[in-house]
């Protein structure tokens, strides 16, 4: 128990992600009509590919549509892989849907984890698999999180089964102020990383401000050893980065650098910055140095004191990915407080809960659950179909995949779970997970139970878990 | 600490006076008593709960609870409509009042691992009543707790203690409450690299021990001063003080003090918490009772506990598990499953949710227990009914830490220790309206809930928010 914590505390839990989206418009985007986005710029393909699925109508069920909509007694039809049309009862059926009864229970867009370390920090957390954090220097923006994946954690199972997750951000570690690119996968089990890519997802940039770099580095008696260090050398790496970038812009470039390379595309808005920072002044400084080398930070990762600056988030369009109420394991995470989402989400900022953790991933609809009831109890209501978007909707976009999932809305990817009950209750558990359109999780039939090639031949295989 | 129940109020209204006003709002109420009444109210001994009941409360004690129960005049009455009620939540093993913050050594005294002792170690002289877990997790309704100490530097850990989380200055209600030894994967690091080895360490341990004893009476003569080994009260004075000139074997690898600390163990007079995880290692545990037929055990972990369950469930020896547990973490942990303590349950375990430490705040507890009522709707798992998920954060625990009979359930005679909810209390968006422990209402006020305050909107006013 005790012992795990110390891993984490180590490696790569506190280390922060750092995510950087934002809640609406004015949100970087990759650039896919810019020139030097070639083919030889985009290695290691995703080769993802939809599993079948047949025609399904879930009618009776509550329906939370992840952007804020809400219909009861709905009717969800999933066709082609896609979302093909949402609406209430009088929505009509065609004769060959395969008809899901959803009286008493509810439907919500696949489960989206901003900030999980699934497959690079896999379960058996042994020695021999801590992919998760190249920490051997300061700054490694060269290092790709999908170079580190180990497909087969059964972690990635246990967040489809018991959390309907269908989307995922796999980051690097925190160890480092640019800890490598992340990657953003399907949930869907694969004997590659390329299988579960998800097609054509921005890339992310790991940066961590704070504690970690410091005490990391310090330790070893070099460069950063106190925040003002931590500044310093992105600072003068973002400069580099600038340098290299306005080569390239001119077709200058003598050699390629895979860790500039990174840097530049921040710049060109073509990767999404994903920032691992727990103080809101500490948050307040990281903005700044983003607009003096021209980034932007999609979102702000653990930012347990995001509720101190509310306003400040907001304006400059961050979202914040949080946890409900973990706090206090660190020095800079003594303020957080149960309450950071319903008051960032009252003061009309980004809310996005993530995990962070192969356990809280299984459960990121009680993590939104229990802030809106500490929300309630200082009388902010948030409504239950604004909640379902914080794990939803929300990191779809500070991922930029919002325009292909994360929601229920026609034309999008049936990325969908079928809930036996309120999601924003203990009680309930997904029934059924549809990743496009296939169902890969049925809790009704043990052949719709993935087990990873680890669990094989061992005790407790195959076990409801 | 024997007489420290009859000076709780006193203390408490000593602690208030003392405190910032903020701070202080603990009351002397409860000397005349109080009655919740029309409330959902969950004994937490296992049965459904109860609606439109009643809880009554004077002398410090549960007086009685459940439906069709007079108010007794001259007491409080609290209007618990639409509200539920509670036992407090024990939380058992913890690290609660030994951590400030877990990533800041010097603010912590959970373990210690250039330490010179383990058995012999004490955790309750290092209870700090102030530190901010404790506030927190009081607000969220954990009531007592047993604290253990973290093994650092051998597989003993040391000497766990029963602390009250009641916002007054003297935290523990029972020192030396247990010893607490690590014997799976952890253990075989500590033990010097193998299981194998942390079998021998134990077993050296305990027969040094027991000759120790042997050679010097200590059991018998007791403590310091002549004072008798019993006094009366079930609290037994402490054998490293024992006045005994008395040599051990020549041969010994403990130190006096760690010797000494391990006779009550072996005697069966304390008992002896043992962290396992895999099935092979709690059958381990289990026979160790063939070789030292007086020990108490008390497993903590025990991940794959359910593929021996009938074998615990004979030997009678209870469990502190985790309820969420379902990752093949370490290659102890490879059958782990939330249905874990489910079927543990149903082979006759007596099984608590336990083990809260880092982010599993013991906070967390009614949230775990809900799960496992969540569990039992899943085709193939096995999870607990409402009455006893409840009861596995409550009676059950503290009847596995021997406080069965003084707190732990709305029982008549037991502590008035009793926490109102805004709603069903294993729902995750229920919280704490009111917390009372011996009967005295206490302060929800901490940290976490200051800052809330002077945030509740972020812009600074017409002074900065270090004057709000």
């Amino acid at each position: 128990m005790k012992l795990r914590h110390l891993g984490r505390l180590a490696g790569h839990a506190l280390a922060g992600l750092a995510l950087a989206a934002s809640s609406g418009a004015g949100f970087a985007k990759p650039k896919q009509d810019d020139q030097s986005f070639q083919l030889k710029d985009k290695p290691y393909p995703s080769t993802y590919k939809p599993y079948p699925g047949e025609a399904v109508a879930i009618v009776g069920a509550t329906v939370y549509d992840g952007a804020g909509g809400r219909i009861d007694n709905g009717t969800v039809l999933l066709s082609g892989g896609k979302v093909e049309a949402i609406g209430g009862a009088d929505l009509s059926v065609p004769q060959r849907y395969a008809r899901i009864d959803g009286a008493g229970k509810f439907v919500t867009p696949g489960v989206i984890d901003i900030h999980s370390h699934l497959g690079v920090y896999p379960s058996p957390g042994v020695q021999a698999h801590s992919d998760g954090n190249e920490a051997t220097s300061p700054t490694t923006p060269e290092v790709w999180a999908e170079h580190s994946v180990w497909p087969q954690d059964p972690g990635f199972t246990r967040a489809l089964a018991n959390g309907g997750v269908t989307s995922l951000q796999i980051l690097p570690g925190s160890a480092n102020l640019m800890g490598g690119r992340s990657v953003v996968l399907k949930n869907v089990p694969s004997r590659t990383v390329q299988g579960m890519k998800f097609p054509d997802a921005p890339y992310g940039l790991k940066m961590a401000c704070g504690e970690n770099p410091k005490r990391v580095y310090g330790d070893r008696n070099q460069m950063p050893s106190t925040r003002m260090g931590n500044f310093a050398v992105d600072r003068q790496t973002w400069i580099k980065a600038a340098e290299y970038k306005k080569k390239r812009d001119a077709g200058k470039l003598d050699s390629r650098d895979l860790a500039m390379e990174t840097l530049a595309d921040v710049l060109a808005g073509k990767i999404l910055v994903q920032n691992h920072c727990y103080r809101a002044d500490e948050m307040a400084q990281v903005i700044d140095m983003a607009k003096e080398f021209g980034y932007k930070v999609s979102a702000f990762h653990h930012a347990v004191e995001a509720y101190k600056i509310a306003d400040l988030l907001k304006e400059n369009d961050i979202c914040s990915a949080i946890w409900a109420d973990w706090w206090g394991f660190k020095m800079e995470a003594y303020d957080g407080i149960p309450e950071n989402a319903p008051l960032l989400a009252d003061h009309g900022a980004c809310v996005i809960i993530h995990s962070d953790d192969e356990n809280g991933i299984q459960r990121l609809n009680q993590e939104a659950a229990k802030a809106q009831g500490d929300g309630r109890r200082i009388g902010i209501s948030i409504p239950d179909e604004q909640v379902i978007s914080w794990f939803t909707l929300n990191p779809a976009r500070a991922l930029g995949i919002d325009g292909r999932t994360g929601s229920l809305a026609p034309g999008k990817m049936g990325d969908v779970v079928l809930w036996n009950g309120n999601p924003l209750s203990v009680y309930s558990r997904p029934e059924k997970v549809w990743i496009d359109g296939a169902l890969l999780y049925d809790a009704m039939d043990r052949n719709r139970r993935p087990v990873s090639d680890f669990e094989l031949g061992q005790p407790g295989e195959g076990d409801v878990k | 600490m024997m007489a420290r129940t009859l000076v709780r109020d006193g203390l408490a209204l000593l602690a208030a006076s003392v405190s910032l006003p903020a701070l202080a709002q603990s009351s002397p109420q409860g000397a005349e008593g109080f009655a919740i009444t029309n409330a959902t109210i969950a004994i937490g001994d296992g049965s459904a709960p109860i609606h439109g009941g009643t809880v009554v409360v004077r002398g410090g004690k549960v007086v009685a609870a459940g439906a069709g129960i007079a108010v007794p005049a001259g007491v409080e009455v609290i209007d618990g409509t639409g509200k539920w009620v509670t036992p407090g939540i024990v939380s058992a093993v913890t690290d609660l009042g030994l951590v400030d913050v877990g990533a800041v050594d010097e603010s912590n005294d959970d373990y210690a691992e250039k330490a010179g002792f383990n058995a012999a170690l004490d955790v309750s002289a290092a209870i700090d009543p102030d530190a901010t877990p404790i506030g927190v997790s009081r607000a969220g309704g954990v009531t007592r707790a047993a604290v253990a100490p973290v093994a650092a530097n051998a597989i003993f850990a040391g000497q766990g203690a029963i602390i009250d989380l009641a916002a007054d200055i003297d935290p523990v209600s029972r020192p030396r409450a247990f010893q607490f030894v690590e014997l799976g994967e952890r253990g075989a690091a500590l033990a010097g690299g193998s299981r194998v080895a942390a079998q021998a360490v134990l077993r050296n341990a305990l027969r040094e021990a027991a000759d120790f004893d042997r050679r010097s009476g200590i059991s018998k003569i007791g403590g310091a001063k002549g004072v008798p080994a019993s006094t009366g009260d079930d609290i037994p004075l402490d054998p490293r003080m024992a006045q005994t000139t008395q040599g051990r074997a020549d041969d010994g690898l403990l130190t006096r003090f760690d010797a000494a600390a391990l006779i009550p163990v072996v005697n069966g007079r304390q008992p002896l918490y043992v962290h396992v995880e895999r099935a092979a290692d709690i059958l381990q545990v289990l026979r160790l009772k063939d070789e030292f037929p007086a020990l108490k055990l008390v497993i903590v972990g025990a991940a794959e506990g359910w593929r021996v369950a009938s074998r615990i469930a004979a030997a009678r020896v209870p469990v502190l598990a985790s309820a969420i547990t379902d990752l093949p973490g370490r290659f102890e942990t490879l059958a782990a499953t939330q249905s874990n303590v489910g079927r543990m349950a149903q082979a006759g375990v007596k099984v608590a949710l336990g083990g809260f430490y880092d982010n599993d705040q013991p906070r967390y507890a009614p949230q775990y227990a809900g799960n496992l009522v969540a569990v039992a709707q899943i085709p193939g798992a096995t999870g607990l009914t409402w009455g006893q998920a409840l009861a596995s954060i409550t009676s059950v625990p503290a009847e596995i830490i021997g406080e069965g009979g003084r707190f732990g359930s709305l029982k008549p005679g037991l502590a008035g220790d009793v926490v109102i909810w805004d709603g069903d209390p294993l729902e995750v968006t229920s919280g704490p309206v009111a917390i009372y422990i011996d009967g005295v209402k206490q302060n929800m006020v901490n940290h976490q809930t200051r800052l809330r305050d002077r945030y509740r909107h972020p812009q600074e006013g017409p002074l900065p928010k270090a004057y709000q």
